[in-house]
């Protein structure tokens, strides 16, 4: 097959957009933490930019889409970017540089990694993250990759449908995050009911308006082509975001009042649940998945809340249900007509691909949260993953990076 | 000489310093302070729920006057700052033992 110019254009435009997602989620987050601790909150989404784009390309690459091991990883062939080059890959994306699809899926590791420091903020050590990150990058991401988008992954060969990473990213960053928040324990006085007033709504708002612009390049950029499968997911994408923004402005306003900050995160949920459906749905199926995500969303924020579980930006009841609940959906509401790539789903009366879908949902849920579980428990006994109790009272952002916010008090 | 600081809500500084201004004092200082009394805090919502501000933003205003104005600078701000719901705020008023006016260097009741 022969590159396609317009194709590449988008593919690389893509990997640009989804780039931006990663500073969309630094400032999402940074938002939403107390003001001695927005820089650090920064930085953990901004330092994944760094730290996993450099392993991405030495080593993550090859692990996740190499010549498959079993259906579980990806050998070392593509080390260092060896063999990937200007012509296409002959196995992935057909009718774009090897290298497009590679550092398009690039952005994709880098955002994963971003995502599941929502549930850590205001208390880990920096360093432990970084380490963290790393490994969690090499021993949860690659492989579950390789397993749902790698030529040969378990998953891929059962016929487990994700468009764009409703179980790559998204449950997997979720779920991960939960199981990091539990071993880490909850931040000081979370206990007790201290609040933990968010600093800067209107840079939430700024990080979710980055995510849901960038979130068109993650999905519809996950057609790898840029005809009318592209168009048809990036519809789908925005009919989910408003649906389940406006949803969750409702459901705020039944309970209390309408805002902006459940109205952004509403927006965020609906754009992670249409992920995985992106391109096997009809668009306008976006709206119903849009919905549920709200819906799903909304209660399991409340229901971690009442556990008292410090997940401090829930990243599993966003990213971990949101993406379960999509995974589902897709074995719902796909279409084969929509993709041929894809299949039909449950409204078509194929059950076994909704049982498909439970199983994908289940294998990346319990090896997500059983391997970083134990990178966890490993972190915590040797480097440590907390910052000392007088650290975590000044802020992170003194304690751990030695710059504040908002300085200048004296004119 | 006596000091006036009062403790106001925040949408009462228009009609606490057209008062003032009404009664003769122009100068006067602000400044954004957070505090409670016994209106304790206020709910504001989180994502899902809502949590509890103990301290809420009110603003301090201060003024320093002759002795016997300050019967008539308190009432000006009183009824100012009076909406007569909990969280009107608080006015106290203390001594002063000198001024200067940075300017001139005149000082006492000649700087106010």
């Amino acid at each position: 097959m022969s590159i396609s110019s317009g194709d590449t254009a988008w593919i690389l435009i893509s990997s640009a957009l989804v780039m931006l997602m990663t500073p969309g989620v630094a400032l999402f987050y940074g938002g939403m933490v107390r003001r001695k601790n927005v820089l650090s909150t920064l930085m953990m989404s901004f330092a994944a930019l760094g730290l996993v784009g450099l392993l991405w390309i030495l080593f993550g690459y090859s692990l996740s889409f190499g010549t498959d091991t079993g259906g579980l990883i990806g050998r070392l062939d593509f080390i260092g970017l060896r063999g990937v080059g200007q012509e296409p890959s002959p196995v992935y994306a057909s009718t774009v540089p090897h290298l497009a699809f590679m550092v398009f899926q690039g952005m994709f590791a880098i955002i994963t990694v971003a995502l599941i420091t929502g549930a850590v903020v205001e208390r880990i050590k920096f360093g432990s993250l970084l380490l963290f990150s790393a490994l969690w990058l090499t021993f949860v991401y690659a492989p579950v990759a390789h397993w749902v988008w790698g030529d040969g992954g378990w998953l891929a060969e059962l016929g487990a449908l994700d468009f764009a990473g409703g179980t790559v990213v998204h449950i997997c960053a979720g779920v991960s995050a939960l199981a990091l928040a539990l071993v880490l324990g909850p931040r000081k006085g979370f206990r007790d009911g201290q609040p933990m007033e968010p600093h800067s709504i209107p840079m939430v708002m700024l990080g979710a308006g980055l995510l849901w612009f960038g979130w068109f390049g993650f999905n519809a950029g996950s057609a790898l082509t840029s005809g009318g499968l592209a168009a048809s997911a990036f519809v789908a994408t925005n009919a989910s975001a408003a649906a389940a923004a406006f949803t969750w402005m409702v459901l705020d306003w039944i309970y209390r009042r309408p805002t902006l900050l459940g109205t952004a995160t509403g927006a965020v949920a609906g754009l992670v649940a249409i992920t995985p459906a992106a391109g096997f749905v009809s668009p306008v199926m976006g709206i119903p998945i849009g919905i549920g995500a709200a819906a799903v969303c909304y209660y399991c924020m409340l229901f971690r809340m009442r556990r008292r579980i410090d997940e401090s930006l829930d990243v599993w009841a966003v990213h971990g249900m949101g993406g379960t609940w999509g995974a589902i959906a897709t074995g719902i509401f796909a279409s084969a007509a929509v993709n041929s790539a894809g299949a039909d789903g449950l409204l078509m009366g194929n059950v076994l691909q909704f049982g498909k879908q439970i199983v994908g949902v289940a294998a990346v849920w319990l090896f997500a949260f059983g391997a970083t579980w134990v990178l966890a428990k490993f972190l915590e006994v040797t480097l440590g993953l907390r910052v000392s109790s007088m650290e975590e009272t000044v802020g992170l952002d003194i304690a751990q990076h030695g710059e504040r916010a908002y300085g200048g008090a004296l004119r | 000489m006596k000091k006036i600081e009062a403790i106001i809500r925040e949408e009462k500084l228009e009609p606490v310093r057209k008062a003032l201004e009404d009664n003769g004092y122009f100068g006067m200082t602000i400044s954004e302070v957070s505090g409670r009394g016994r209106q304790k805090g206020i709910p504001l919502q989180w994502r899902v729920g809502e949590y509890r501000v103990d301290f809420l933003p009110k603003i301090k205003v201060e003024v320093v006057v002759l002795d016997d104005d300050v019967p008539r600078t308190v009432h000006a701000i009183a009824t100012g700052a009076r909406t007569g719901e909990m969280g009107d705020g608080k006015i106290f008023v203390l001594p002063v033992e000198n001024a200067v006016r940075v300017r001139t260097g005149e000082a006492g009741e000649k700087a106010i």
